[in-house]
C-alpha cells in the first residue's frame, strides 16, 4: 500500500517541531484521516480538533502546506505524494500540537450587540425569499477562524486589540442587514471593531472554506454604510435622536 | 476543601450544549438562576451543528391541512406506538411556538413567495412540515441558541469533559470531570443537573454522528441510578455516503428524497415501489433502510453495497440552490456531481431513539435532580424517530427541561452537600491508564467494540447473535482494567478515549440487553428469528436499571386516552 509522508506539528506554549510519520494512504483519505491514523497506531497523544469530519463545525482549522485549511475538506491525493506538512494556525497561541487558543474569538463575539427586533412586532413575521437570502451567505460561516489566521492586520501587525478580524465582520453584516434588526452598530465598527484598519487585500476571502464573499459582500457595505451614517449630516442626525435606522440596499 | 481540583457552584448545571443543552440554559436563566453550561468542544461545534434538512412543526404554510393532530399522528405511527403519547402531544402542540422564538431571535429560514416560513416533506410526514434554511438547518439553529446564550447571564465551560455525578444520598448534587486542555480536575456544586449530552452513535463503525457522541451523559445517569429506557431502539438513517472508504457514514440528508430524489438498486429498479408503493421514498427510515438492506442481499445492490440515489432529474441550478452543502461535499470528497451522477448510499447508524427515562412535561429522571432531555432523554419517538423531530424534540423539551430544573430548585428546602469521596474515587479511575503495565491500546478497543456492534447489534438482528455480542462485551469490559496511555494530561486524546470507551461499554451491554429482551420486530429493531410485530409487546417500553448489576425489564407504555386512540384509529 502506498505510504504519505506527513510531518506533523509537535508542542506546546513552551515551542516544538516538526515530527515525521508514515501513513498508508487509501482512496479518498483526507488529511483529518491521516492525523486520526498516527493517534490511533503511532501516537495517541497527538491532539487536534474535529467533530463532523464534513466540513460543517469549522473544528479542524490547521495550515496545510502553509496553507490554512480544514483538515477533513483537504485530500491526500491534492498533494501527489508530495509530504504533507500540518501544523496548527498562526495567528493563535499554541496550545497543544494542532490545537490553538481560539477563545479570543468568543471574547470578540460577546462585544458585538444581539439582533433587537423592535418589541412591538412580535411576528410571525412576513420576510420574503428576496429580504433574507442575501443573508444567508453569511449566516453559513461555521466560525473555522481560518480568515481570523490569515487576516494581516490580526496575524502580521498584532492587531487583536484594534480589529475585530473578518469573521466578525460577517457577523456585523448580518445584524446590520437583518430586515428585522433596529440596532445600528456603526459605532461599534468604527471604534473597537476598527474597520478602518481592513485595506481589502481579500486574503481572508480567499481561505473561506464556505466561500463567502468577505470583503465584497460584507466589509465593503459596511464600510460604505458607516461612512454614510458618519458624513451624511441627515443620516447622524437621525442616530442622535436614536430613531430607527432606514432600510438600505446594502 | 481539596485542592487538587477546581470548584464552581451554579443552582442548575447543563451537561451538553447542543441545541437541547442550549435551549434547557436559557430557560433555567430567565428563570433567575445561576446556569452553568458544560460541553466537551469550543461553544457552537456541537453535533447538532451538522443537522441539514430541517425542524418539523405543523405550522401549516405549505399546506394548510397540517396541524398538531396530524404531526402527532404521524409521530406515533413513525415509533409504532411505544412513544409516550403524553411527551408527543405536548411536543407536536408547542413545537411550531418554539420554531416562531428562534425566529424572534435572529433565526433565519428559506421562505415561501408569500413570506412565510417555507416547510419541505421528510418521510413518514403527511404534509410537508420541515421548516429549514438549504441543507443547514442545525447550523441555524445552533447559531441562533448560542447568539442568545452568549448575551445572557449563562456561565460557559468549553472544552471540558464531566464523567461522574455527585450525588447527597438519592439527590444530585453536581458532577465532576476534567478539563480536556490541561488536564485539570473540576468540580462542580448544583442543585440540579440537566444532561444534554447526546446519543451514542460512536459504539458503531459506520455512523454519522460526532466525536461527541459516546453516549457520557446517558452512562453517568446510568451509573447514578436512573433507568434506561428502549435502548434496543437504534435508527439506521437509510442514506450515508459509502465511498470512498474515508467519508463512508457521512450523512447524505433525508432532504434530498425530499426534495424529489429516487432511490434505484443495480438493475435501475425504482425499488421502494416493491416496499411501500404509497409512499415510496418518503417512507420512513426503518423501512427505506432494510429495502435497500434487502436490494443487497438479494444481489441487486450498487458496487459499495448500497444503492443509488438520483436528483439529476432536476435542474443543477435548483439542486445548489437547494442542497448546496451536499453538492460540495460529494464534488469535494467523493469527485462526483450530484447534478449529473448518483449518489451511492447504504444505511449508517445515526440516532437512537433509547436513553434516559424521563416524566413526560418536565424531563425529570428517577434521580432527584436530575434531568434529561434531547436526544440523551428516550420516549418521545419510540421504534423510529421521524425526520425533523430531533430538532423540534430539543427546543420544546430544552425549554421545558430548563423550567422545572428551575422550579425543583426553587423547591429545595436545603442545599445538597458534595461528598468528596466520590470524586476521589472517580480520579483515580481517571488517572488510572497513566500507572500499571497494561497493555490495552484505547482507540483499538473501541475499534474492536465497534466491530461487535456492527456484527451482532447491526441492522438485522438474532437472538443467538445478540447473546454472542453481550458476551464479547463482557469480555472488553474486563480489558478495560488494562487501558494504559503515555503522555501527560495536557490535552491527550488518548487519555480522554480511556474513559470514553468504559462510558460505551456500559451502553453497549445496555443495548445487548434490551435488543435480547424485545423478542419481536419493531421500529429500527429487526429480529431475523421474530421477523413480525406482536401487538403484546406494542404495550410494553424495555428497562435497564441498576441492581448490584445491570437487570433489564419492562414496563407498560402509558395508555393514550380515548380521543387520542380515535384520532390514529381513524386514521389507520
Ligand atoms: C448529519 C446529521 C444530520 C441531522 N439532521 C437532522 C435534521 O435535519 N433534523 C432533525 O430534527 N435532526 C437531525 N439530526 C439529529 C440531530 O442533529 C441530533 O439528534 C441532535 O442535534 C441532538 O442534539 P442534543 O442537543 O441532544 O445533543 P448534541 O448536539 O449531540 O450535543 C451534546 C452536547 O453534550 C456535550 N457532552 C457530551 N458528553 C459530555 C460530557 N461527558 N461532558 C461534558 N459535555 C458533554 C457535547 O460536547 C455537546 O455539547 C441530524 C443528525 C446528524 C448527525
Ligand atoms: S481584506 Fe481586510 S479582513 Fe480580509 S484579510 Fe485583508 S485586512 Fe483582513
Ligand atoms: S467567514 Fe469563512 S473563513 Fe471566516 S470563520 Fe466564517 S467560515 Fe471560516
Ligand atoms: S471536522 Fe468539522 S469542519 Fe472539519
Amino acid at each position: 500500500m502506498a505510504e504519505a509522508t506527513f510531518h506533523v506539528f509537535r508542542g506546546d506554549a513552551k515551542g516544538g517541531d516538526l515530527v515525521t510519520y508514515g501513513v498508508p494512504v487509501t482512496e479518498g483519505m483526507v488529511v483529518l484521516d491521516g492525523i486520526h491514523y498516527i493517534q490511533a497506531h503511532l501516537d495517541g497523544t497527538l491532539a487536534c480538533r474535529w467533530n463532523c469530519k464534513a466540513a460543517k463545525c469549522g473544528s479542524c482549522s490547521a495550515e496545510i502546506n502553509g496553507h490554512p485549511r480544514l483538515m477533513c475538506k483537504t485530500r491526500v491525493d491534492d498533494f501527489k505524494g508530495e509530504p504533507i506538512t500540518v501544523r496548527p494556525m498562526k495567528a493563535f497561541p499554541v496550545i497543544k500540537d494542532l490545537v490553538s487558543d481560539v477563545s479570543w474569538n468568543y471574547r470578540v463575539n460577546k462585544q458585538i450587540p444581539p439582533f433587537t427586533p423592535s418589541p412591538y412586532d412580535p411576528g410571525p413575521w412576513k420576510m420574503y425569499p428576496e429580504d433574507v437570502e442575501r443573508l444567508f451567505e453569511f449566516r453559513k460561516c461555521i466560525e473555522c477562524f481560518l480568515c481570523q489566521d490569515v487576516c494581516h492586520v490580526l496575524r502580521e501587525h498584532d492587531g487583536f486589540d484594534r480589529y475585530m478580524g473578518p469573521r466578525f465582520m460577517v457577523r456585523v453584516a448580518a445584524l446590520e442587514m437583518h430586515p428585522k434588526d433596529t440596532l445600528s452598530r456603526t459605532d461599534l465598527l468604527r471604534g473597537s471593531g476598527g474597520i478602518g484598519f481592513c485595506n481589502i487585500t481579500k486574503c481572508c476571502e480567499e481561505v473561506c472554506p464556505e466561500h463567502i464573499h468577505i470583503t465584497d459582500n460584507a466589509i465593503i457595505p459596511l464600510k460604505e454604510r458607516m461612512a454614510d451614517d458618519y458624513f451624511d449630516p441627515w443620516r447622524s442626525l437621525l442616530r442622535v435622536f436614536g430613531k430607527k435606522k432606514e432600510p438600505r440596499g446594502t | 476543601m481539596a485542592d487538587w481540583y477546581e470548584t464552581f457552584e451554579h443552582d442548575v448545571l447543563v451537561i451538553g450544549a447542543g441545541g437541547a443543552g442550549m435551549r434547557a440554559a436559557i430557560a433555567a436563566v430567565e428563570a433567575g438562576l445561576s446556569v452553568g453550561l458544560v460541553c466537551k468542544s469550543l461553544l457552537g461545534k456541537a453535533h447538532t451543528v451538522m443537522a441539514e434538512g430541517g425542524i418539523a412543526a405543523a405550522l401549516g404554510n405549505v399546506d394548510p391541512r397540517d396541524n398538531w393532530q396530524a404531526h402527532f399522528i404521524d409521530t406515533m405511527r413513525g415509533g409504532k406506538l411505544i412513544n409516550d403519547y403524553r411527551m408527543v402531544e405536548i411536543f407536536a402542540r408547542e413545537v411550531p411556538d418554539r420554531v416562531y422564538e428562534l425566529e424572534q431571535w435572529g433565526g433565519l429560514f428559506d421562505r415561501t413567495p408569500d413570506g412565510k416560513i417555507l416547510q419541505r416533506p421528510f418521510g413518514a410526514h403527511t404534509y410537508p412540515r420541515a421548516c429549514h434554511v438549504g441543507d443547514r438547518t442545525g447550523l441555524e439553529l445552533i447559531r441562533t441558541l448560542q447568539d442568545k446564550a452568549v448575551h445572557s447571564r449563562i456561565e460557559v465551560y468549553m472544552e471540558v469533559t464531566l464523567t461522574w455525578l455527585l450525588k447527597d444520598a438519592e439527590r444530585i448534587a453536581g458532577a465532576f470531570g476534567y478539563r480536556r486542555e490541561d488536564g485539570r480536575f473540576v468540580l462542580f456544586r448544583a442543585k440540579a443537573v440537566i444532561l444534554a449530552t447526546g446519543g451514542w452513535g460512536k459504539v458503531y463503525k459506520v455512523t454519522s454522528n460526532s466525536w461527541e457522541c459516546t453516549g457520557d451523559g446517558c452512562a453517568m445517569a446510568y451509573d447514578a441510578g436512573a433507568e434506561l429506557m428502549d435502548m434496543e431502539m437504534v435508527q439506521f438513517h437509510p442514506t450515508g455516503m459509502v465511498w470512498p472508504p474515508g467519508v463512508r457514514g457521512i450523512l447524505v440528508t433525508e432532504a434530498v428524497r425530499g426534495e424529489g430524489g429516487v432511490l434505484r438498486n443495480s438493475l435501475g429498479e425504482r425499488f421502494m415501489e416493491r416496499y411501500d408503493p404509497k409512499k415510496k421514498e418518503l417512507s420512513s427510515r426503518d423501512v427505506v433502510a432494510r429495502s435497500i438492506y434487502e436490494e443487497v442481499r438479494a444481489g441487486r445492490g450498487s458496487p459499495h453495497g448500497g444503492a443509488f440515489l438520483d436528483i439529476t432529474h432536476w435542474e443543477p441550478e435548483f439542486i445548489k440552490r437547494k442542497l448546496p452543502s451536499m453538492y460540495e461535499q460529494f464534488l469535494k470528497l467523493a469527485n462526483i456531481d450530484i447534478t449529473k451522477s448518483p449518489m451511492e448510499v447504504a444505511p449508517t447508524v445515526h440516532y437512537v431513539m433509547g436513553g434516559v427515562r424521563v416524566e413526560a412535561g418536565t424531563g425529570a429522571t428517577t434521580v432527584p435532580g436530575l434531568f434529561a432531555v434531547g436526544e440523551v432523554a428516550a420516549g418521545l419517538h419510540g421504534a423510529n424517530r421521524l425526520g425533523g423531530n430531533s430538532l423540534g424534540d430539543l427546543l420544546v423539551f430544552g425549554k421545558r427541561a430548563g423550567e422545572h430544573a428551575a422550579a425543583y430548585v426553587g423547591g429545595l428546602r436545603a442545599a445538597p452537600q458534595v461528598d468528596e469521596h466520590q470524586a476521589e474515587e472517580e480520579r483515580t479511575l481517571l488517572q488510572r491508564p497513566f500507572e500499571g503495565d497494561g497493555q490495552e491500546n484505547p482507540f483499538g478497543l473501541h475499534e474492536e467494540l465497534q466491530e461487535v456492534m456492527s456484527t451482532h447489534a447491526g441492522i438485522a438482528r438474532t437472538g443467538e447473535g445478540l447473546a454472542q455480542g453481550l458476551e464479547k462485551v463482557g469480555a472488553l469490559q474486563k480489558r478495560v482494567e488494562g487501558l494504559r496511555v503515555g503522555g501527560s494530561r495536557l490535552f491527550n486524546p488518548g487519555w480522554h478515549a480511556c474513559r470514553d470507551v468504559r462510558f460505551m461499554l456500559t451502553l453497549c451491554e445496555a443495548i445487548f440487553r434490551s435488543a435480547i429482551e424485545r423478542q419481536e420486530s419493531r421500529g429500527a429493531h429487526w429480529r431475523l428469528d421474530y421477523p413480525n410485530q406482536d401487538p403484546q409487546w406494542g404495550t410494553l417500553n424495555v428497562v435497564v436499571y441498576r441492581d448490584g448489576k445491570m437487570k433489564a425489564t419492562t414496563r407498560p407504555v402509558p395508555q393514550m386516552p380515548l380521543d387520542l386512540a380515535r384520532l390514529i384509529q381513524q386514521t389507520a
